[in-house]
């Protein structure tokens, strides 16, 4: 699944930005620092993405025009790296965000059980955020844990094989964090 | 492994071994005795890649390594534990590609979910540069190295090497065409190098104990060691060194623990999502690249993937199916619209409305997708569980059809 596909229950967002936003001053820094390791601004693309995305949990259309501005990228370029990579958001997503493996070795330990007890819990498929605005859902290719399937990340955290009662366990670790 | 453990160890002998005047030519010259072959999937030989860089006065100054830690072969899981577990060995491998190739930088191009690999290689890069394995005039021998990580944001086709380099200047990651090679114009138009993770971590061993004993490693007709993972319903599921030319059995029996309690073998991909399916009769077939090439498939990743009685093997090849359709780059026709089909027909099996018709399509498919036919690798990879699983698992297939469900839920 590409970002696009992500959805937020209860927002819309509006397609075309006009309006750059201004990037803050330690966005600024962490970009600049990102253009010392590389002989051409371009290359910093996707790395000043991932940058805004850290600070503001996704990519607007307004940020992604404010980094096109301050590298002098065209944002038709920049549009077209962001909605290339499956971890760049151009939607909103919740504050914790579930990367879900749902690959070979995953599949053949049991993840389509996972995947249900994330469902029942929480009323979400892959690309949605729950009611509560806590966590998004989302599937990725096989993350090299494959000895320990089922596997997912939340947020930065690996866990490890799954089982239908960790999931409970681990929402709730996240809700009360 | 920090590294001061690392340097007692050995580590970082061989940067002393080339401070003491091995010269790049030398360097080059071990690397092809040595016999070692990429551990990226291609098994190409790593000295005879290298040998294609221009060297000398009138080659061009800036010259890059890149090693590939983009990892996400499905059911792969090896050059993580490498960077998580001993990120100074990945290190000084780099810097004795680089040395020899003579590029004053490099890239390490890291799966952006790989986050503790990414915290270990930053800090081990601080590490080295503090002791003077990197940054200017290495040990007194003149040659500087900066490394850089790079951290990715998921997509499969940024492992293609070329690709890859697009990626890595901040272009839409869609393979070149070759020629031009990399190691004659690459990234940033300037020669380059791609290897594997692995690959690189062989080098400090070949190096710091000789080709010698790089050779006598080894069981069969492949030089070296290989990390071998196994995943599925195994009694014990892992990854391991082992030397290349075991037999299969050793890995799945004697590390992997068998099968599961009450499951059989049905089958296994030897080395990641992108490899034809072997069966329970190969398991005594050698772990190198050649044996199992003889057999119809590929060693590749080395990291197993086992298919048990009780799973469906058309709902694991429509796994692998949906992943390669998703993970298109969209660049070349057969392969963007092929693969949702091929997809698409999965799904219909899997809820019961498989058709002979279907079956057709799909042996199509893997004549369309080919080796050839397509503008990378990618998807000739998705063909060799596709058509290795329609020819030995035809029955399963005929099953689905015939049934109009899929046999192993009901
Ligand atoms: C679709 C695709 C994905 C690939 N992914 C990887 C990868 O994640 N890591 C890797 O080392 N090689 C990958 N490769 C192979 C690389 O193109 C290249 O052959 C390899 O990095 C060369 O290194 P080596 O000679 O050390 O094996 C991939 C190839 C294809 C076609
Ligand atoms: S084979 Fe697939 S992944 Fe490779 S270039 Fe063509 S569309 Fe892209
Ligand atoms: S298939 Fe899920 S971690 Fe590899």
């Amino acid at each position: 699944m590409s970002s696009s596909d992500v959805k937020m229950s209860n927002n819309v967002i509006a397609s075309t930005a006009t309006r750059p936003r201004k990037l803050s001053a330690e966005e600024i820094a962490e970009i600049e620092h990102e253009m010392t390791l590389y002989p051409d601004k371009r290359a910093v693309g996707l790395e000043a993405l991932k940058i805004v995305q850290k600070y503001q949990g996704w990519v607007s259309d307004e940020s992604l025009l404010g980094i096109s501005r301050y590298l002098d990228i065209p944002a038709s370029d920049l549009e077209g790296v962001a909605t290339f990579f499956n971890l760049v958001y151009r939607q909103p997503v919740g504050k914790n965000v579930m990367l879900f493996c749902d690959s070979v070795s995953c599949w053949i330990m049991g993840c389509e059980n996972i995947k249900q007890a994330i469902k029942d819990k929480l009323n979400i498929d892959y690309g949605e955020t729950s009611k509560d605005g806590e966590f998004t859902l989302i599937p990725v290719p096989c993350l090299g844990d494959c000895d320990r399937a089922p596997v997912m990340m939340v947020g930065p955290d690996l866990h490890r094989n799954l089982t239908p009662a960790a999931i409970d366990k681990i929402i709730l670790d996240y809700q009360n964090k | 492994m920090d590294i001061a453990a690392y340097e007692a160890s050995d580590g970082y002998q061989s940067l002393q071994a080339i401070a003491k005047g091995l010269s790049p030519d030398d360097v080059l010259q071990q690397v092809k005795d040595s016999g070692l072959k990429g551990r990226g999937g291609a098994g190409f030989p790593t000295g005879l890649k290298w040998s294609f860089v221009p060297r000398g006065g009138d080659a061009p100054k800036q010259k890059y390594l890149v090693v590939n830690a983009d990892e996400m072969e499905p059911g792969t899981f090896k050059d993580r534990l490498l960077m998580e577990g001993d990120p100074h060995l990945l290190i000084e491998g780099m810097i004795i590609a680089a040395y020899t190739i003579q590029a004053s930088k490099a890239y390490i191009f890291l799966r952006g979910e790989y986050i503790v690999s990414g915290q270990r290689l930053n800090r081990a890069i601080s590490e080295a540069a503090a002791r003077g394995y990197l940054g200017k005039n290495i040990l007194g021998t003149g040659f500087d190295l900066d490394i850089v990580v790079h951290t990715s944001a998921g997509r499969y086709i940024c492992g293609e090497e070329t690709a890859l380099l697009n990626a890595l200047e901040g272009k839409r990651a869609t393979p070149r065409a070759k020629p031009p090679f990399p190691q004659v114009s690459g990234l940033w138009g300037k020669p380059t190098i791609v290897n594997n993770v692995e690959t690189i971590c062989n080098l400090p061993g070949i190096i710091t104990y000789g080709v010698d004993w790089y050779h006598g490693l080894t069981k069969g007709s492949d030089h070296g060691t290989k990390l071998f993972g196994v995943s599925g319903k195994v009694k014990t599921p892992g990854c391991w060194e082992l030397p290349l030319g075991l037999p299969i059995r050793e890995l799945f029996e004697g590390y992997a623990g068998g099968m599961q309690d009450g499951l059989e073998l049905r089958g296994f991909l030897p080395g990641g999502g992108s490899t034809d399916f072997m069966l329970p009769e190969h398991l005594d077939v050698l772990l190198d690249y050649d044996a199992i090439a003889k057999v119809g498939s590929r060693l590749a990743t080395g990291t197993m993937i086992i298919l048990d009685n009780k799973t469906c093997p058309v709902g694991m090849v429509g796994n692998l199916m949906k992943f390669f359709a998703h993970e298109s780059c969209g660049f070349c026709t057969p392969c963007r619209d092929g693969l949702p089909w091929v997809d698409e027909i999965f799904n219909e099996f899997e809820s019961g409305r498989g058709s002979e018709k279907d079956l057709q399509i799909l042996h199509d498919h893997v004549d369309y997708l080919g080796p050839g036919r397509t503008f990378c690798a990618l998807a000739p990879g998705a063909t060799a569980p596709l058509g290795s699983g329609l020819k030995h698992f035809k029955e399963d297939f005929d099953q689905h059809i015939k049934q109009k469900c899929c046999p192993y839920k009901h």
